[in-house]
């Protein structure tokens, strides 16, 4: 894709920058618009409601008034409040969240960077988004944001461990850190993803699954903490502390951190589909391979990357809207005390298994 | 141990079933009624806006009088006898001209004590609901079938004929009054006569 770009335009400074944007206009925007929909469609169905109706058929332009909405609304900053630090932290997190898209295969053509330790740059640059939240609520001069702050740096560090050490254990089996190669090592056959075993055959295979399906479980709790899901949205608790880190943020930076929430969503869903399921591959097979037309497989793999990432969306706002939230001190028991003895246990038996 | 894989199991399980409700939910018809483009059905004796039929009023100003608000002001004129009204529905013969029929919605108590004493039943609760208005004057509603105009031309017309009947009246009575003075005069001639006699 980088090369394409770089032949089309003849300089490589506008092919980075294109490259660099393309999946903010092209993937992230769009996404959110969908996802917001998306969230208010599943919450309304879940209770029975109709959600958005009346803004368009069935109301699909409601995200779109909403954003033409806080781009109109006045930018408040409020009189004690750090300008800078103020200013700076929307963009902080955002950023962070941005940054993770750098390493994320969409497509076996198209991935930000070929950079060989993909999983240990979205763990390290993830942690920027702590910063920004931290700095967000410390500028905003405002208790429930400094609260929702300090709560969201305690959850986001603490599930930073279980995650990483599940991450490990994905590494250890597949044996790199690029993502793409992860995608890659998994056929497009669902029984070579790794949460069936990966695609080496033999009884660690089979010895494999139950392993894997527990670190998945592990994964996708953690990941849903660290994007500050219900039941882990106790940073932005709106029954107790208003909105948390964002309660003073108004307009145009109180988008941009809805939407690095949900990149942020669709990030750590294509994580979890690339390191379990197979990112990019098909489940069974490509068409294109089948009649002969191998322009037809980046496609299809776009097609089968969104779908994962948007199923595991989905999931989270299922979740979302099934569960209540958990108070602070159960937050960190099941992370201490639950999740990461299960992650280290999980962690010793798979690699065990694969010295088989 | 035990209990610690115990509330693992727990965990998980409760989870598992807190989100097969949910999913249940997911495909369970929505209860929404969308109200301006979907109504609920009214029930059978609903009291919303009233409704005057004006071809039925014959002005007897009772719905007025048995509302407890006051909010209906009624002003009739008398018809010349010359004048044909028509009928109600119900056979009455029509004798007086509506110049006046508002009714003030934004006063009414809905209690419906206006629609039992008409007798021709010519005001009554419609199913009419959203009537709300920016301005509080827009909520009186005007029944009365003639125009201004007509009903000063009524008024003057009832006016006028007064005045003839009284003209008439007093013509009358001067009439009678000199045929009576005639008569004394008569009868005092007669009677002068009679003490000439």
């Amino acid at each position: 894709m980088y090369e394409f770009l770089t032949n089309i335009f003849n300089s490589e400074v506008i092919a980075i920058i294109i490259a660099a944007f393309l999946p903010l206009f092209l993937f992230i925007l769009p996404f959110a618009l969908f996802a917001v929909y998306l969230e208010r469609k599943v919450s309304a169905f879940m209770q029975d409601r109709l959600g958005p109706m009346r803004t368009g058929p069935y109301g699909v332009l409601q995200t779109v008034a909403d954003i033409l909405k806080l781009i109109q609304k006045e930018d408040i900053i409020n009189k004690d409040a750090d300008k800078k630090l103020f200013n700076l932290a929307p963009v902080l997190v955002f950023a962070g969240s941005y940054a993770v898209f750098a390493a994320i295969p969409f497509t076996s053509i198209f991935i930000g960077t070929w950079s060989d330790i993909g999983l240990f740059f979205i763990i390290a640059i993830s942690s920027l988004v702590v910063a920004g939240i931290l700095m967000s609520g410390w500028a905003s001069n405002n208790k429930y944001s400094l609260l929702g702050a300090m709560r969201s740096a305690a959850q986001i560090i603490s599930y930073e461990i279980p995650t990483a050490l599940v991450v490990l254990t994905v590494v250890m089996i597949t044996g790199t850190l690029s993502l793409s190669t992860i995608s890659e090592i998994q056929t497009p056959y669902f029984w070579n993803w790794l949460i069936f075993g990966g695609s080496v055959w033999g009884i660690q295979k089979f010895l494999l699954i139950p392993f894997m399906i527990v670190a998945f479980i592990i994964f996708y709790i953690a990941s849903l903490a660290e994007v500050n899901r219900t039941p882990f949205d106790i940073p932005e608790a709106e029954s107790e502390l208003v909105a948390g880190y964002h309660t003073e943020y108004s307009g145009m930076k109180f988008a941009i951190f809805f939407l690095a929430e949900y990149a942020n969503m669709f990030a750590v869903s294509a994580i979890a589909a690339t390191i379990f399921f197979g990112g990019y591959q098909s489940p069974f097979g490509y068409f294109g391979n089948l009649i002969g037309a191998s322009w037809l497989i980046p496609i299809e793999q776009l097609f089968w990357f969104t779908m994962k990432g948007i199923f595991f969306v989905f999931v989270q706002m299922w979740l979302r809207w099934t569960l209540p939230r958990l108070r602070v001190d159960q937050l960190m028991t099941v992370c201490w005390k639950y999740l990461i003895p299960y992650a280290i246990v999980n962690l010793i038996i798979v690699g065990l298994i694969s010295l088989i | 141990m035990k209990e610690y894989l115990k509330n693992t199991w727990l965990g998980i399980w409760t989870v598992l079933v807190g989100m097969k409700i949910t999913f249940k939910h997911l495909f369970t018809p929505s209860v929404t009624i969308q109200y301006p483009d979907v109504k609920v059905a009214l029930p059978e004796r609903v009291r919303n806006r009233l409704y005057v039929n004006m071809d039925d009023c014959i002005g007897c100003d009772q719905c007025a009088r048995a509302c407890p608000v006051e909010c209906i002001e009624i002003e009739t004129v008398k018809s010349l006898p010359t004048e044909d009204l028509g009928k109600t529905s119900n056979g009455k013969k029509k004798a007086l001209w509506v110049t006046k029929f508002n009714i003030d919605i934004a006063k009414c108590c809905y209690c419906q004590l206006c629609v039992f004493p008409c007798p021709t039943e010519c005001i009554y609760m419609t199913d009419a609901y959203e009537f709300s208005e920016f301005d509080r004057n827009d909520l009186v509603y005007k029944f009365a079938t003639l125009t201004n105009d007509e009903a000063e031309e009524k008024k003057l017309n009832f006016e006028k004929m007064q005045a003839e009947k009284e003209a008439e009246k007093a013509a009358a009575a001067k009439a009678k009054a000199e045929a009576a003075a005639k008569a004394k005069q008569d009868e005092s001639n007669s009677t002068d006569d009679k003490t000439k006699e």
